[in-house]
């Protein structure tokens, strides 16, 4: 009895341990990821052909002063000290000026970022609650034409350009029919109405009771969250699809059905509640992948989010604000996977 | 003996009469599947017309007359005119030959990069393969869009620019599928007989492993190739890709932008031009993967 107590107490510690190990590793590959992605970043930064020496002193600067600047600015030193430099500084969150805007960039990001979250959100939540019905049914009618209709229906959002999608959104739903508003995140005219409080425009105005602006702002938000809504419903429609199929075909779904449960029953509670583990997973990934599908569709609809932030910089040959954008959505993706891994060990009981 | 018995011989009298009975069977699966004929008619299609541009495309796709502006689609322009005069039509035939570069230059670069990274790192194993897929990792925990946007900001606007940032972007997973794939035939009985005979490690690397990768590879990238067509058409709309008066058709879509609501054929157009072609290499992929790849076709 207590050699029993005392081999399970072994095992718990055990258990503990190879937890803690696990988490140890999660942590160290999260690091390793994120060093090599700030690795790329500098490298990147590196091979501009603008030298940023020139450009602070200009072409007609004496050798000494031009020899002077570029020790101020550090690039007299060997690469891998200027990369710890740099380090340094991002892990401060330091990444440096925009050119574009005269303020630091990482001030800059903070303030256009809940746009993109707002978005994005949006678009996952609408992704969701078609996607995976959408999947379910597919599975539960395999072969049948529902489920051809949603084979169809991702095989067109792998297809189509995302930016050209809008640009046709805007000219049917906007223009012709006169549905949604248009570009931008809410009307001129009501700028400056209602405080910032989150930065999600349709949360402060409801918290601050300005129904007639939080309709305004669905409206305007309408377009581009469908528009991303669609590609992240392709995704999870398929995913969910899959994970349905390999369930339905087990034996417990078999023994439920004999039993004589319902068949409503046996394919939402049963077969859907074992898929939900890896579906979350699914469902992050397609959240951290709209983040990428922004960058376009904020193009289109004059979104001021991340994805605005960074082509505008682009195209204005601000190397720091593109370079400091870059880190913050490749930290987001990263963080999201991170995530996304641990949910499963905490959710799915096997996993231990 | 007919050609099909040739073919569908059991004991073939030579390796090329092995290789063409295969391929004849593996024609034969893929035929089945409609869709993916239709997608392999819309790929030699684009190739064609790719080809014949100078005598399909009914005008000069450069030369502009302002006289002729922003023509509706029929009125002595099929698809309508740009915002130059310039006809839709023949810049969307010659953009065709830009879609094929970029989708063959990304081929040929990304996957014999992935090929190698990954052969390397399932043959050699160890540290070589944990720094190797570190790597790899790194690169896949990047949106690919953004990655491609950073390096094409740092390189500078251009089609070769935007080609080489794709390819940067491309390589990680072609080096996931060859290593898995290397994975499982490292300690196949043929490989301990090809060590027996004394050969090399790198002839064992790249006569008995590498072949036996491609036709996932080959699947893999053909894939990609949508998704390949569709990041560069992003970056030519961004304007970091081709450069105008180049007829590249995200950079068309770019230029149309400014007439959508009154003009809206010239945005439209090359979009539905791209729509066509990614939809092609979807659908051929998809019916490639089901005659290479049986197991992943589930």
């Amino acid at each position: 009895m207590t050699d029993l107590a005392k081999s399970g107490g072994g095992m718990d510690y055990r258990r503990h341990f190879a937890r803690l190990k696990r988490l140890a590793g999660t942590v160290l590959s999260v690091a390793t990821t994120f060093l090599g992605l700030l690795l790329v970043t500098f490298l990147i930064g590196r091979v501009v052909p603008i030298d940023p020496v020139l450009a602070a002193v200009g072409d007609r600067a004496p050798a000494d002063i031009y020899e002077r600047v570029r020790e101020e600015m550090g690039l007299n030193l060997p690469l891998w000290h200027q990369f710890a430099i740099y380090l340094g500084k991002v892990l401060q969150g330091d990444f440096g000026q925009s050119v574009l805007t005269a303020r630091p960039v990482l001030d800059d990001i903070r303030r256009v970022f809940p746009a993109t979250l707002e978005l994005a959100s949006v678009a996952t939540v609408i992704g969701v609650l078609l996607g995976v019905p959408a999947g379910v049914m597919a599975a539960v009618h395999e072969g049948k034409w529902i489920d051809h209709l949603v084979r169809f229906i991702g095989l067109i959002g792998y297809s189509v350009p995302i930016f050209w999608l809008g640009l046709v959104g805007l000219l049917v739903f906007y223009a012709q029919l006169g549905w949604v508003a248009g570009p931008g995140r809410i009307d001129f005219i009501y700028d400056g109405y209602f405080d910032p409080i989150t930065g999600l425009m349709l949360v402060d105005t409801l918290l601050q009771g300005e129904i007639e602006i939080f309709w305004n702002a669905l409206a305007h938000i309408a377009l581009p969250a469908c528009l991303l809504a669609y590609f992240s419903l392709a995704y999870i429609a398929r995913m969910t699809r899959s994970l349905m199929l390999e369930q339905l075909q087990q034996e417990y779904i078999v023994t439920a059905r004999v039993k004589g449960l319902p068949e409503r029953s046996v394919i939402w509670r049963h077969a859907l509640g074992n898929v939900s583990v890896p579906l979350v997973t699914v469902i992050a990934l397609s959240y951290a992948s709209l983040l990428e599908g922004s960058v376009l569709t904020e193009t289109i609809f004059a979104w001021p989010g991340i994805g605005l932030y960074i082509t505008n910089s682009l195209l204005n040959a601000d190397m720091n604000a593109v370079l400091g954008g870059t880190i913050v959505i490749g930290a987001v993706f990263i963080g999201v996977n991170m995530l996304s891994d641990l949910l499963y060990t905490v959710l799915d009981p096997r996993a231990n | 003996m007919t050609t099909r018995q040739w073919l569908l011989s059991a004991s073939p009298a030579s390796q090329m009469q092995a290789r063409l009975g295969r391929a004849y069977v593996g024609w034969q699966s893929f035929r089945q599947n409609r869709l993916a004929v239709i997608g392999l008619a819309i790929i030699l299609l684009l190739v064609l017309v790719a080809a014949l541009a100078d005598i399909l495309a009914p005008y000069d796709p450069l030369a502009s007359d302002l006289t002729q502006r922003l023509r509706a689609p029929g009125d002595g322009f099929l698809l309508g005119s740009d915002g130059l005069g310039r006809d839709i039509l023949s810049r969307i035939i010659h953009g065709s030959r830009y879609t094929l570069m970029i989708v063959a230059l990304v081929a040929i670069t990304a996957a014999p990069v992935g090929l190698i990274v990954g052969t390397a790192a399932g043959f050699l194993g160890g540290w070589v393969d944990t720094v190797l897929m570190r790597i790899t990792d790194i690169f896949l925990a990047f949106p690919k869009l953004i990655l491609a946007l950073a390096f094409v900001s740092a390189l500078g606007p251009g089609i070769e620019n935007a080609i080489l940032a794709i390819a940067l972007t491309s390589w990680p997973p072609y080096a996931r599928v060859a290593r898995a794939e290397t994975l499982t035939v490292r300690g196949a009985d043929y490989m301990a007989a090809a060590r027996l005979q004394g050969i090399s490690r790198t002839r064992q690397v790249l006569g008995h492993i590498a072949p036996m990768c491609i036709p996932s590879l080959i699947v893999r990238v053909t894939l990609d190739m949508a998704g390949i067509i569709l990041t560069a058409a992003g970056l030519g709309f961004l304007g970091l890709g081709a450069q105008p008066p180049l007829p590249e058709w995200g950079a068309m879509i770019a230029n149309g932008r400014q007439f959508l609501l009154d003009q809206w054929w010239v945005a439209t157009m090359p979009g539905i031009a791209i729509f066509i072609v990614s939809l092609g290499f979807n659908l051929f992929g998809d019916g490639l993967r089901d005659v290479l790849d049986p197991k992943r076709g589930q």
